[in-house]
């Protein structure tokens, strides 16, 4: 019985025995090295290849789920936490700060995630969010040296902790007036419809979760954190995590409160529409291009909350689809932001990108298609990403959401252009580094995902995304 | 003949993948823009002896779709591509402009051609593919992403103030079409089907109707422009250069009617009916007002962008009257206009690229120094005003006649359109053209060269053969408007 739970378990078994066989390993080290990081990789995509291809199943009565979406998710959240740690091995070691620390943090919060995916009832759920929690604080703190980096990692963690407490309380009312932590007895008792504590305890458990994929208006830490934090982090944060978020809200949702989907959605709705208008207004005035970027992902975080209000089998795979598609495009953009530098100095605001085009071809290329990407233009993947939100959306009767959240990508778009203009209209002031390799391919691979592997691709992420859909409901 | 169309589209990515090798190669200075010029313009003459061999082929005797290619894709959408006599005529239109453009960019653009002639090449694929699509997602998709190149042509070698124009033409066409987009993706989760001409058959309930109309609406009008949202118009036309606006004045406007006639009209016959009072108001209020906007302008180019609303204001007219007069007028119009507006747009290049300004008060007397490049202005002139025997006099007479039929007072209202013309067009042509030198900067103001007489040769040419022989045009178009003139006139009882 055990051990049957356990093989269910074998990817959270992966990274665990990885993350204590690196600690040791990096104590008697001292420093990360490149084949220390390529171990950390190597663990990561073990673990992923075992999820996409392991049993399904309940485990540990009920706590730990493997199906199609843990499955899923786990295979991407592993796979961009990979490229995390392949983009910062050597921008953290040029400037002298290849802690070995780092890689085990990243794999610690991966772990997180995974159960987070997996959660079968309230008590795993907040492990695993607590586990990639903690993980990320000390990430987002990792350059301790930097004045904006302690700062960022000091917020991250206050008001980490506050939503915390607010997960946990509404856990905690669930629990009370259900009777049970596991999803399929909540879902038993919330049969007729949820009643005001189990509604009540919801909420606050949504406002946890929202907190975590930065949606407004839990999302003030967003900015600062990706303004101090060292940008290969940033390009962690902004995208791993929030998929992890999104699913276990959309398992919550889905599992526990199905039934209640007309209690939920308006609240999903408000949550989703407010998002894509700070995100788009707020991101009007910002001259960092991590800020922006912050901005950005709060916008498009509503954007993948609309879908997966719409509900049912469709608006979860259109929320899964449009977290992959976003992750490609917002893993590329740090890439990018990683590989350029000017007089060694990172090149971070709207006005260092100035006549790119001319500097860096390749690399300004990449960024345009990032922008018009995330501005939702086609045919690069931001669009097809937003097509199956709003088709989901408009098929699940929310029309009028779906024309604001359109009107709010016209408005998100300016910031864009903006950048556009910057980059491709105007002058240069001065030569720009040579490029690492590395942050310069995975720029280039997630450009071309954007357009046009995106196509093809499309074919079997659909089938796949669906087939993961279909195991919640 | 399948796959002709696909060729056509894509086949000046050929001459793209020649410039970003060029580019790749690391080479520079004045052989690699000399041989940029050459491969652009190599690439856009095979793209339109390929559109003419398709025109060739083309059966104007069927009203239905012709040279259909249909691949499934994902999530229902195919790309399906296909022609009919409403579109076939503006994929040669457009392959017809592009080298032109190209060649009149030939001098003017000495930075960054590599680049300059990518995005026009890019442009001719996307806007091609528009007219081609027969997939509302494919459709939306070329229709979308065509803002790019011109943003960034726009951009980078407009005028000025090129970034506000830029920014402008983006942000109003954006919001026209992501309103478009909500209405498509209605329109898939209603019938299941993003295929066009599956969708021309469905019967949406009228009440619907209205409400996607006035979303495709939101977009065509944008796009078309009508008036109050032309007001991007006169400024991305004024920044750009001149083959930008060629390709903006010729091409780019042209989208919104061909998609009032490819959507709104087929698709929506009773809300089109409902609210073609409101496009007749908007009509004549742009036929009248920006024709006096435009006779008040002191920039060429601007009353040349002006007058370009006006002319659209016929379109508009001429389509929702529902009738084939009238929309066999409104088609006519907008090839015509396609050519002259594009035309006179090349002229005012010709004089900007020897004085660097575009103010009328500037110029006075070229007749004097530049007789051959006079002789040229005065026939567009006089094709813009819609002299009889140019091809500007068919389109309006046509949508005119078919206005009356549909509303009376309006075609009676946009006839003072014609007059109006001919004072802001002749006005333009005397104060530029007529009286002494007085300006000394122009005393040494040299004729057209012969690049500029090869430039202006296909398109003076066409103006008159047009004009004097409108059946050409009409034998492509006949088959396919009387078939949507019978689906409107069955759908709303007429």
């Amino acid at each position: 019985m055990f051990l049957t739970d356990l093989s269910l378990a074998y990817p959270e078994v992966i990274l665990g025995v990885a993350a204590l066989v690196l600690v040791v390993w990096g104590a008697f080290q001292g420093k990360s090295t490149a084949v220390f990081n390529g171990a950390a990789i190597l663990a990561l995509i073990v673990a992923a290849v075992v999820a996409l291809t392991g049993p399904h199943g309940r485990a540990f009565h009920g706590g730990l789920i493997a199906d199609a979406m843990s499955g899923f998710s786990k295979a991407f959240i592993y796979g961009f936490s990979a490229v995390a740690i392949l983009l910062s091995d050597r921008w953290m070691a040029r400037r002298g700060e290849a802690k070995f620390e780092l890689a085990i943090l990243v794999v610690l919060a991966a772990l997180g995630m995974g159960v987070m995916v997996s959660a079968g009832d309230l008590i795993s759920l907040y492990m695993g969010i607590e586990l990639h929690s903690l993980a990320l604080y000390v990430l987002a703190a990792f350059r301790r040296d930097d004045g904006k980096g302690s700062e960022a990692g000091l917020k991250y963690f206050v008001l980490g902790a506050l939503s915390s407490g607010l997960l946990l309380y509404g856990a905690s009312l669930i629990y009370g007036f259900a009777g049970s932590t596991q999803f399929p007895a909540i879902a038993e008792a919330v049969r007729n419809g949820a009643d005001g504590g189990v509604l009540f305890g919801l909420v606050f458990l949504i406002c946890g979760i929202a907190f975590k994929v930065s949606a407004a208006p839990f999302h003030m830490w967003t900015p600062d954190v990706y303004e101090g934090a060292p940008t290969p982090v940033v390009g962690f944060f902004a995208a791993a995590p929030k998929l992890a978020a999104m699913v276990l809200l959309a398992r919550v949702l889905t599992e526990a409160f199905g039934t209640a989907v007309h209690q939920w959605q308006q609240v999903i709705v408000i949550i989703a529409l407010l998002s894509i208008f700070v995100g788009a207004f707020a991101g009007l005035a910002q001259r960092n291009l991590k800020r922006l970027w912050a901005y950005s992902s709060i916008a498009n975080i509503g954007y993948a909350l609309l879908g997966l209000a719409a509900g049912g089998e469709a608006g979860t795979q259109s929320m899964l689809l449009f977290m992959i598609l976003y992750m490609v495009d917002v893993t590329g953009f740090f890439a990018c932001l990683c590989a350029l530098e000017r007089y060694g100095r990172p090149m971070e605001t709207l006005d260092d990108m100035a006549g790119l085009v001319k500097e860096r071809p390749g690399l300004a290329l990449a960024i345009t298609a990032f922008s018009l990407s995330a501005l939702g233009l086609p045919p690069f993947a931001g669009f097809w990403a937003k097509f199956y939100v709003f088709k989901a959306a408009i098929g699940g009767g929310l029309i009028w959401p779906t024309v604001l959240g359109l009107l709010g990508s016209v408005v998100a778009a300016v910031y864009y252009l903006r950048l556009l203009r910057k980059m491709w209209f105007d002058a240069a002031p001065g030569p720009t580094d040579v490029p690492p390799l590395t942050a310069r391919w995975i720029a280039l691979i997630c450009a071309l995902f954007s357009f046009p592997v995106v196509l093809p691709a499309l074919h079997w992420l659909e089938g796949l995304a669906q087939a993961a859909a279909a195991a919640l409901a | 003949m399948t796959g002709i169309l696909s060729l056509i589209v894509f086949s000046p990515l050929i001459g793209v993948a020649a410039l970003v090798a060029l580019k790749l190669l690391g080479q520079t200075g004045e052989r690699a823009d000399s041989a940029a010029r050459w491969i652009a313009l190599a690439t856009t003459l095979t793209t339109l002896a390929l559109s003419g061999l398709m025109l060739a082929q083309f059966d104007g005797s069927s009203a239905g779709f012709q040279f259909i290619e249909d691949f499934a894709a994902f999530s229902g959408i195919h790309y399906r591509m296909g022609v009919d006599g409403i579109s076939v005529l503006f994929v040669v239109l457009t392959a017809f402009l592009m080298p032109i453009c190209i060649a009149a960019s030939w001098t003017s653009i000495k930075d960054r051609v590599g680049e300059y002639m990518i995005a026009f090449l890019l442009l001719e694929v996307l806007v091609i593919g528009v007219f081609t699509a027969l997939d509302l997602i494919l459709f939306y998709v070329f229709f979308e992403f065509s803002l790019v190149p011109m943003f960034l042509i726009i951009g980078i070698w407009g005028g000025k103030r090129r970034v506000y124009a830029a920014f402008k033409f983006f942000l109003y066409t954006l919001l026209g079409s992501v309103l478009m987009l909500a209405a498509i993706l209605a329109m898939i989760g209603i019938t299941g089907t993003s295929s066009i001409p599956e969708l021309m058959t469905h019967k949406f309930d009228p009440m619907l109707q209205t409400w996607l109309w006035l979303a495709f609406f939101a977009s065509f009008a944008v796009k078309m422009p009508m008036w109050p949202v032309h007001t991007w118009l006169p400024d991305a036309h004024v920044e750009a250069p001149t083959a930008g606006s060629v390709i903006l004045a010729g091409i780019l406007l042209k989208l919104g009617g061909y998609g009032f006639m490819r959507f709104s009209l087929p698709m929506f016959p009773q809300a089109s009916e409902v609210w073609a009072p409101l496009v007749f108001g908007l009509s004549v209020i742009a036929i009248i007002y920006t024709s006096l906007v435009a006779f008040r302008q002191t920039d060429i180019k601007k009353l040349i962008a002006y007058s370009s609303v006006a002319h659209m204001g016929f379109v508009t007219m001429g389509i929702f009257s529902g009738n084939a007069v009238g929309e066999q007028g409104a088609l006519y119009q907008m090839i015509s206009h396609g050519v002259i507006s594009g035309a006179l747009f090349l002229c005012v290049g010709v004089v900007y690229d020897r004085m660097h300004t575009r103010e009328i008060a500037f110029y006075g007397g070229l007749t004097q120094r530049m007789p051959w490049y006079a002789a040229v202005f005065l026939l567009f002139t006089m094709g813009n005003v819609g002299l009889p025997g140019t091809s500007g006099f068919v389109g309006e007479i046509m949508t005119m006649t078919g206005t009356y039929q549909a509303s009376t007072w309006t075609a009676l209202l946009a006839a003072t359109g014609v007059i109006l013309s001919a004072v802001y067009a002749l006005s333009l042509y005397r104060r530029v053209m007529f009286g002494e030198i007085s300006n000394p900067a122009l005393a040494q103001i040299n004729d057209l060269t012969w690049r500029e007489v090869a430039i202006f040769l296909p398109l003076i040419v066409s103006t008159l053969f047009l004009g004097v022989y409108p059946a050409s045009i009409f034998n492509i178009t006949d088959a396919s408007v009387q078939a949507l003139v019978g689906a409107y006139r069955a759908a709303t009882g007429g």
